[in-house]
């Protein structure tokens, strides 16, 4: 129950409740005290995400690598950005966040249901299950990443080993950094493995709160429990797949820490994403330049993703 | 009304058969993809640098014939695992005390003191846990080091809001919200100050969201790689992540049963505060998610 006391002008909506005999000055003090306590939270936040944002823009435009910190930071226009348009090695790595994005989100959206459809089942055990999956959400990407590494490596590993008594050439398969698909392969694995969990339990938080009720009726109408979980199911858990939906998109077009790890971005550049990409060119190659350009791309297709989320989710919430 | 077997769609209340069989088919597939791996790396992590050269089979099966702590010894001795490991938790603990202060008093304005534009900024709060982390990266770089804070693990407690000022903000605002509004009605009348208020009453009352809060950002700032291998060079200002991935390596052999000894030294706590606060970091994340 959210009521606030006072009247308040401009406030979005929320549930206004007048109470009579406060003073008005009274509220004066407190807005002056909430924008004070706001502060800091802003401030720091701004710090870390806009400040970056502006300097990137700024830094796009110009001349800035730290290798050749003789030159001038020369104002170069637009530079930076139609090298970045031309550059095979960018459009490259586009296309394989964009597949990446593409293959999991639709994968971890669809095996997360099954878990959540399953978490959500009466079991024995079932407490312990949904402790037991989070885990592997909770880790440091590094566990999850250097945990299947060690699982797909040919001497240390454990799925050589098996395949290795189904096949006898199986047994010493090099997994990561010999084959571009295999690479990637893992790197799916590692990935999927560590962040299914969490897109479950928000699909999950969203199949707890349909009443049985409906299901029930629906029963007592003659649909069969297909037809529950096309009809009713899906449904009503539309704003929780969006949700989670946004979450992963966001996720998967940016990741780094996996590609890092596992691959290093090999075998050649075969595993280059676009945030690996941007890592170099700030880290490696000192370029705050063209790295500028690179984040600006990245922040403005973060923000098209989430808006184009939004509005896909806005006529179920209206 | 007899259960027929699965096949029969007839609206059976009783469980059917098959569909049990399947569930719990389902149930042990996913226990075993969970939780095989973490076994694995234990049991890695326990051979001795011989066994590793050897890989696995014969007598180093699924359960090696000789089990030891050696590459645990290795590790926190002659790999000087222990000071990235102390880096971490300092700058975890830091991050999440810092979180729960700030947090508390954005989420108490928010959801009590009546600001103008409250909707957006919490907005903008939300947005920023958006954002992308590797876009962030160079400009951070250039200020930490015009600041001469390269290499340094402070800065990062700042850095780390991001990850974790939204979501607690969020949470705690919720809290806030949920507290009937008598209780700090009755204290203000008592003459105590808004602070005072939040202090003494609002914030104990709401002490189960501060520690979800805690937790999730506990956890968000002891898992964070990218920041950490763009500003630390050094290895002894490396936080346990980063130096989970130069340890082991040489140019002979890698070694995984001291990699994956760290790993299970750095998933320890982790693993330890899910299953403490399994319910609360699930009710925290889902809240988090919605509206």
């Amino acid at each position: 129950m959210s009521t606030t006391i006072a009247p308040a002008p401009g406030q979005p909506a929320r549930a206004r409740r007048r109470s009579p005999g406060k003073l008005d000055a009274r509220q004066r003090g407190d807005r002056r005290l909430g924008y004070l306590l706001v502060a800091p939270s802003l401030i720091l936040l701004l710090a870390v995400t806009a400040y970056p944002l502006v300097y990137n823009i700024w830094n796009s435009f110009h001349f800035v690598n730290l290798s050749y910190a003789g030159l001038p930071h020369n104002f170069v226009g637009a530079k930076n950005y139609t090298a970045m348009a031309k550059s095979a090695e960018f459009r490259a790595a586009m296309v394989r966040t964009l597949a990446f994005t593409a293959v999991t989100v639709v994968a971890d959206l669809v095996l997360a249901l099954v878990l959540a459809v399953m978490l959500n089942a009466k079991f024995r055990g079932r407490g312990l299950l949904r402790a037991a999956v989070l885990i592997p959400w909770a880790v440091p990407t590094v566990v999850s990443a250097t945990l299947w590494k060690t699982m797909f490596d040919p001497r240390a590993g454990f799925v050589d080993y098996l395949l290795g008594f189904i096949h006898k050439g199986w047994a010493t398969i090099t997994w990561v950094n010999a084959s571009t698909w295999k690479s990637w392969f893992v790197i799916f694995v590692a990935d999927s493995w560590k962040n299914i969990p969490f897109v479950a339990l928000i699909l999950l938080a969203g199949l707890q709160v349909i009443p049985s009720e409906v299901y029930e009726a629906a029963r007592i109408d003659g649909a069969t429990s297909w037809q529950a979980f096309r009809r009713i199911t899906l449904p009503l858990l539309k704003p929780a797949l969006v949700v989670a939906a946004v979450f992963r998109t966001l996720q998967a077009f940016f990741v780094f820490d996996v590609i890092y790890i596992l691959t290093g971005g090999g075998p050649g550049t075969s595993t280059e994403t676009l945030s690996f990409l941007n890592f170099q060119t700030f880290i490696t190659n000192t370029d705050f330049g063209y790295g500028g350009a690179i984040s600006v791309v990245l922040v403005v297709i973060a923000l098209l993703i989430a808006a184009g989320y939004v509005r896909l989710l806005r006529p179920e919430t209206a | 009304m007899a259960a027929s077997a699965g096949a029969s769609r007839s609206a059976g209340q009783k469980p059917r058969p098959v569909r049990r069989a399947l569930l719990y088919l389902g149930v042990i597939l996913t226990a075993l993809i969970t939780l095989f791996p973490f076994f694995w790396i234990l049991r890695t992590s326990l051979e001795s640098d011989n066994q590793v050269a050897q890989g696995v089979g014969g007598k180093n099966g699924i359960i090696p014939g000789h089990l030891g702590f050696g590459s645990y010894v290795t590790d926190l001795t002659t790999q000087h695992f222990a000071r990235p490991l102390l880096n971490s938790a300092v700058v975890a603990l830091a991050t999440t005390i810092v979180t729960i202060i700030v947090a508390s008093l954005a989420g108490y304005a928010l959801a009590r003191l009546h600001i103008r534009g409250a909707g957006a900024i919490l907005g903008f709060i939300l947005l920023a846990g958006f954002f992308p982390v590797l876009a962030m990266i160079g400009p951070l770089f250039l200020l930490l080091r015009h600041l001469n804070f390269l290499d340094n693990i402070y800065p990062l407690i700042i850095v780390y809001l991001v990850y974790t000022l939204p979501i607690s903000t969020w949470l705690l605002k919720n809290f806030f919200e949920q507290i009937p509004i008598e209780l700090e009605e009755a204290a203000l009348v008592d003459g105590a100050s808004r602070l005072q208020t939040l202090r003494k009453v609002v914030v104990p009352v709401a002490l189960p969201g501060v520690f979800t809060a805690g937790i999730l950002s506990f956890i968000l700032a002891w898992n964070d790689f990218a920041f950490a291998v763009s500003f630390l060079r050094n290895t002894q200002h490396f936080t346990a992540p980063l130096d989970i991935v130069t340890l082991g390596q040489s140019a002979f052999q890698v070694f995984y049963n001291r990699i994956d000894a760290a790993v299970v030294i750095i998933t320890i706590p982790i693993a330890a505060l899910v299953l403490i606060a399994q319910r609360r970091i699930i009710s925290g994340l889902t809240a988090g998610s919605f509206r």
